[in-house]
């Protein structure tokens, strides 16, 4: 137990002080917010004015077109058509909206025209056709004789607000909230297993090309010396969790004071954002937010831990047997297609089908299988997963841990202190009976 | 108990290779004993088996009289023939996790540590890493790695290998101070010369089988030829070649001297070497007389082949 331990330290230091954990560590979260920072900023930067010519022969739609920060409309109906055609590219409009006379509405409606050399966006588009058929239908009512206002007033317009069974108020887009935060952490999950299992397994290549393998085991059992290099690698990988989820934290509580969560509504917000155009914005960010708080939390976290252990447990015990058979990373490929597989199947399923029924067959049966069990389980969690289930779940998991550790250490022993040849899926098999 | 090592008929299989086949040899305590034999032969497989770092298919091995159990790492140190220490770890912290290992405590490691650093004279490298050293640096790490759980029993594998002459003499001598100190040692290694040097015993084994083992001298004497260098100065070389080989088989040999003499080897067969000499000595001036003693090389080389 006491040698145990030293390994454990051993190895948990050594990953600890790399230069490659501080950076990551401390610099990922920070990458993770610039980058949302960043695609936030470009999604919010307004387009280029875009300049479009009007040629409308009836003149009747002219004042329908208000030009606003996105779209500039000139209206160019006194001149020939034909000229203005030639002259789409020369003159600095960006397109030609071409309504020509007609004897009914019936018939203009389909004779409209949007020249240009770009093919324009769809919403473009559909702005156009709305300020059009807004114009005729009006025009419709006119004709028929209808009661324009009266026709308005009769206008309803239907919004359902989503209320739980014990009367708690839902919010729209809840699930969207729950299915990101389920997909970030059974995504989490695999990034996880996967950096700290090719940890695991670089250690052990490591400790084979340097040879020192020897000397240790010449002191301690190679069981010892793989689980302490599984446990301590999984301690640096905790650490790591926990320091992001506290800066997580307070980033949430951040942008909460930010905007007004917890302290009075308006101290903290800076004016512009009280503007009329941005206060809906606001409302969903803070109705977000409360939503997140209202998450269970502390339950994803901590499922969050037993299944990136159990899981961990589980694939790093596969990446030190495959360390321990060859001789460099670049002959692990081969064997760690199996491994990654049934993690990238786990994300799949996750994001396929956990989303679109999170209590289904599917799901449910995935959540059990020990190899995806810890990715698809964590990505249900956030909807809720009856209690029964995640203790048969997290059961089977480690149980398996405990078949595949026994195997892996098999493989250990013998592969530790072979050299040369890759060995063939035949000779593992081979390994396992001496 | 004056038997520190007794390796029992251990025989060790590798799928259909068999590296040990009936292996028996046994290391007095205080003496250092040499394991000899060809690449391949088996020895890796039984200082391994030693180590306990893999188990003997059957037979058993004995240290001090009981029979190998997990305790009996911290009585063994093994420096492998393949060197190897953690690249990027710090001397200092790897010299001690490497004790710790062994079972020392962090504070006995420690002073042992300060006893060996300030014997080889390297103080100064507690805090460096092991890329930052050079080949030999490393090597002396190494060593005091092997050594610093004052063990009962070494195990050196090529010892002197990687070493310069300066650096392989101060590992040499340190080696015969730890024997003076009452460690047993074992070698393996292919130089005949440190064997020659250093061993009282030697097993020489060979594709798995142990050929031969004994005290240096035992096992010389076993191979004596009863022959003699011989260098005589004489005014008729011819004749005296002549007269010599009707009752001797002859052969050149050379040897270092002043004079120009005639150098022969002289295999004596059941003749007595007074026989010879009374010869030699009505031809001409002797100047050389000398029992050839087979060298471990032409045992070596003549036991395998």
């Amino acid at each position: 137990m006491k040698i145990l331990k030293l390994i454990i330290k051993r190895e948990f230091i050594s990953k600890v002080r790399n230069k490659s954990f501080i950076v990551m560590t401390f610099l990922s979260p920070l990458l993770f917010v610039a980058i949302t920072a960043f695609v936030t900023y470009l999604s919010s930067m307004k387009a280029d004015q875009k300049t479009i010519a009007i040629h409308n022969q009836g003149g009747q739609f002219v004042n329908e077109f208000k030009s606003n920060p996105e779209y500039k409309y000139i209206n160019l109906s006194s001149i020939n058509i034909n000229i203005l055609k030639d002259s789409i590219v020369s003159e600095s409009y960006d397109g030609l909206l071409f309504i020509p006379n007609s004897i009914d509405n019936r018939t203009l409606e389909n004779k409209i025209k949007y020249i240009s050399n770009d093919i324009p966006s769809i919403s473009q588009i559909a702005d156009l056709q709305e300020i059009i058929e807004n114009k005729i239908t009006k025009n419709n009512f006119e004709i028929a004789n209808l009661d324009t206002i009266a026709i308005q007033k009769a206008q309803s317009k239907v919004n359902i607000s989503l209320v739980k069974a014990n009367g708690e108020k839902t919010l729209k887009g809840l699930n969207e909230i729950k299915i990101f935060i389920g997909g970030a952490f059974g995504y989490l999950i695999m990034m996880f297993i996967i950096i700290y299992g090719n940890m695991v397994m670089r250690s052990v290549i490591e400790e084979k090309t340097n040879r020192i393998i020897e000397i240790i085991v010449s002191s301690v059992k190679p069981f010892q010396l793989m689980m302490g290099k599984i446990i301590g690698t999984s301690l640096a990988g905790i650490l790591q969790f926990f320091i992001w989820a506290i800066i997580g934290l307070i980033l949430m509580f951040v942008t909460s004071t930010f905007f007004g969560l917890n302290s009075s509504p308006t101290a903290n917000i800076p004016p512009e954002l009280l503007q009329s155009a941005q206060s809906e914005m606001t409302t969903n960010i803070k109705m977000y937010l409360a939503e997140m708080w209202n998450l269970p939390i502390a339950t994803i976290l901590i499922s969050f831990m037993v299944y990136f252990i159990g899981g961990y447990f589980l694939y790093s015990s596969f990446y030190a047997a495959i360390g321990a058979a060859v001789d460099s990373e670049t002959d692990s490929q081969q064997f760690l297609l199996p491994i990654i597989m049934p993690l990238v199947l786990g994300v799949y399923i996750g994001f396929f089908t956990v989303i679109n029924d999170p209590h289904g067959t599917v799901a449910t049966v995935f959540s059990f299988i020990p190899l995806t069990s810890p990715i698809v389980m964590m990505m249900r969690i956030p909807f809720g997963v009856p209690a029964w289930q995640v203790f048969i779940s997290v059961s089977i998991l480690f149980a398996t841990f405990f078949l595949v550790v026994w195997f892996a250490a098999k493989i250990y022993r013998v592969g530790i202190l072979m050299y040369g040849k890759k060995p063939t899926w035949k000779e593992l098999y081979k390994w396992l009976q001496y | 108990m004056n038997t520190i090592l007794e390796v029992n008929k251990v025989v060790k299989q590798y799928g259909n290779f068999k590296a040990l086949n009936q292996v028996s040899l046994s290391v007095k305590k205080g003496s250092i004993f040499g394991l000899l034999g060809p690449n391949g032969a088996g020895k890796t497989s039984l200082i391994r088996i030693i180590n306990q770092i893999t188990m003997p298919d059957s037979g058993q091995v004995f240290l001090d009289g009981e029979l190998l159990q997990p305790k009996h790492v911290q009585h063994i140190g093994y420096m492998p023939e393949e060197r190897g220490l953690y690249k990027s770890m710090k001397v200092g912290e790897q010299c001690l996790y490497l004790a710790q290992l062994k079972g020392l405590s962090k504070n006995d490691a420690k002073k042992q540590l300060d006893y060996w650093f300030d014997k080889l004279e390297i103080q100064g490298w507690w805090n460096k890493k092991i890329e930052e050293l050079s080949k030999g640096m490393a090597q002396k790490i190494q060593f005091v790695v092997c050594v610093l759980h004052q063990p009962k029993l070494l195990i050196f594998d090529e010892p002197f290998s990687g070493f310069d002459p300066v650096n392989a003499n101060i590992i040499k001598d340190e080696i015969l101070e730890l024997k003076q100190k009452g460690a047993t040692i074992i070698f393996s290694t292919h130089r005949m010369e440190s064997v020659e040097e250093l061993c009282d015993e030697i097993a020489l084994i060979h594709k798995s089988n142990k050929l031969l083992d004994g005290k240096i001298d035992d096992i010389k004497r076993q191979f004596r030829t009863n022959s003699y260098e011989v260098g005589i100065l004489t005014n008729n070389n011819e004749n005296l070649i002549v007269d010599l080989s009707q009752k001797f088989k002859l052969s050149q040999t050379n040897f270092k001297s002043l004079n120009n003499e005639l150098k022969l080897e002289i295999e004596l067969g059941n003749a007595s070497p007074n026989e010879l000499l009374n010869l030699l000595i009505q031809k001409g001036q002797v100047t050389h007389f000398l029992e050839k003693i087979p060298s471990m090389n032409d045992i070596f080389i003549q036991t395998v082949s």
